[in-house]
């Protein structure tokens, strides 16, 4: 088996890494680029913990095989805060109580997040279906539904200020 | 173990890389099944052939009167297709239920066929829309029914190590034809269907021309439910001919019973509801048109 070198914006950074094409994305950028917000839960695609943004799309890293990787536009959990701080939508989760153990909060942001790049004035319904691929055992999704509505309340009224938050 | 990895451009260069493994390459296409059963020694190769980075692969498109949807056309894409949601409801609301929002952004419809599983929610709906799928090998390319891929249950005729299924299609909706798809579920996210079922109807005023009605997990791939679509031939669209389609339904249908997917007793129990459900609503979008 020979490593190849592949590249791809990782947080808004080209990165360069050889791997096996045996390998899946979520290990790599686990175990050999060291992030590891991207949890790994069940490995199945059935918790959503691994969820990331792949090419504007909310993916499970446990079933992307490494190679795909690619030339791919790939955002994690630690490319969401910015210069300027927290992320609205994390700090919306924290406010609003929708963090207890936290080890689904990681994918649950970047599902919500996948919404919230392409819809600001998203309805209940659209953030239910958003984050349904990601499963919470403590707090019941009532207070992250909340947080999501909150972050999206934020976005557009910075959109309005014209700045960032 | 796979030892290598591979994007070819074109679907011939596809093929070539099948043939010159000599089984031992296979066709990736969203990978949501195959990576596990990679993972799980379910199933091997040395070579994974990617589909993802092929441009005539990755489409929806209207041709002489079909749909036409290509391999790495995923559940997500085609269930906010304008061509799939205004020729195809069925398809766009089986698509909505597979997995999570994360596994319809990766797997594809041409996937849930070829995984073979009897109750994959796309491949219930293709099967009431009357779908063909194209097969492409190093010697070229025939079309495949796709009642002819099931080879048993979670089995499927395509061999991924020489074949490879490019496209399916399925006739355009004509004036007076609706279809619907509806799933029986433990939940709204992330559960198997318990049963589903989907339909195709053609009207005349006020009867059936003819009717395509779906069951499944009851056999090798989705099934029809033959004595209902025979009674609704020519019947009278009514309340009456309906509740009996349900019936007839269930009386041919076989379910097993599975720790997973419910009784046999209550599947039955509740598949007439289902049958009846689907109907109206099939008939409700070929009044819409």
């Amino acid at each position: 088996m020979t490593n190849q070198t592949i590249s791809f914006s990782l947080n808004g950074e080209i990165v360069e890494i050889a791997v096996s094409p045996s390998e899946m994305l979520l290990d790599i950028l686990r175990e050999k680029m060291h992030l590891t917000g991207t949890k790994r839960g069940c490995g199945k695609g059935e918790c959503g913990a691994c969820t990331i943004i792949f090419n504007g799309k909310a993916m499970n890293a446990c079933l992307i095989p490494a190679m795909r990787a690619a030339g791919a536009d790939i955002q994690t959990i630690e490319g969401v805060e910015d210069a300027h701080g927290l992320h609205p939508l994390q700090q919306s989760f924290i406010e609003k109580g929708a963090v207890q153990c936290g080890f689904c909060t990681p994918g649950m942001i970047m599902s919500a997040k996948a919404l919230l790049d392409k819809n600001k004035s998203p309805s209940k319904d659209q953030i239910r279906e958003a984050v349904s691929g990601n499963i919470c055992r403590c707090t019941g999704y009532v207070k992250i539904e909340e947080a999501v509505e909150d972050a999206a309340a934020r976005l557009r009224a910075s959109a309005v200020k014209g700045g960032e938050l | 173990m796979v030892q290598n990895y591979v994007f070819p451009a074109t679907v011939s260069e596809a093929v070539t890389f099948l043939s010159t493994n000599r089984g031992k390459a296979r066709i990736i296409a969203g990978g949501t099944d195959l990576m596990l059963e990679l993972q799980d020694g379910k199933n091997t190769c040395d070579v994974l052939v990617d589909l993802t980075r092929i441009a005539e692969l990755k489409n929806i498109t209207e041709e002489n009167g079909y749909i036409r949807i290509g391999a790495s056309v995923t559940h997500a894409q085609a269930a906010k297709s304008d061509l799939i949601l205004k020729h195809a409801p069925a398809l766009a609301q089986a698509c909505r239920k597979v997995g999570s929002l994360q596994i319809r952004n990766m797997g594809t419809i041409i996937g849930n066929i070829v995984t073979g599983n009897p109750a994959a929610d796309a491949a219930v709906a293709l099967a009431a829309l009357e779908t063909t799928a194209e097969v492409t090998t190093l010697e070229g390319m025939q079309t495949m029914p796709l009642e002819d891929m099931y080879a048993g249950v979670c089995l499927s005729c395509i061999d991924s190590c020489c074949q490879v299924v490019t496209h399916v299609t399925f006739p355009v909706k004509k004036k007076n034809q609706g279809s619907a798809y509806l799933r029986m579920e433990q939940r709204k996210a992330l559960a198997l269907p318990m049963l589903n079922v989907s339909a195709m109807v053609s009207l005349n005023g006020d009867t059936f021309e003819w009717v395509r009605l779906i069951v499944a997990p009851v056999g090798a791939g989705p099934q029809h439910a033959l004595d209902a679509e025979e009674f609704l031939k020519g019947a009278a669209v009514s309340e009456a001919t309906i509740v009996e389609a349900g019936k007839l339904a269930r009386n041919q249908a076989m379910f097993r019973s599975s720790a997973i997917r419910g009784s046999k007793e209550y599947r039955m129990g509740v598949l007439p509801v289902f049958v009846e459900r689907v109907l109206h609503a099939a008939i409700e979008d070929a009044r819409k048109a």
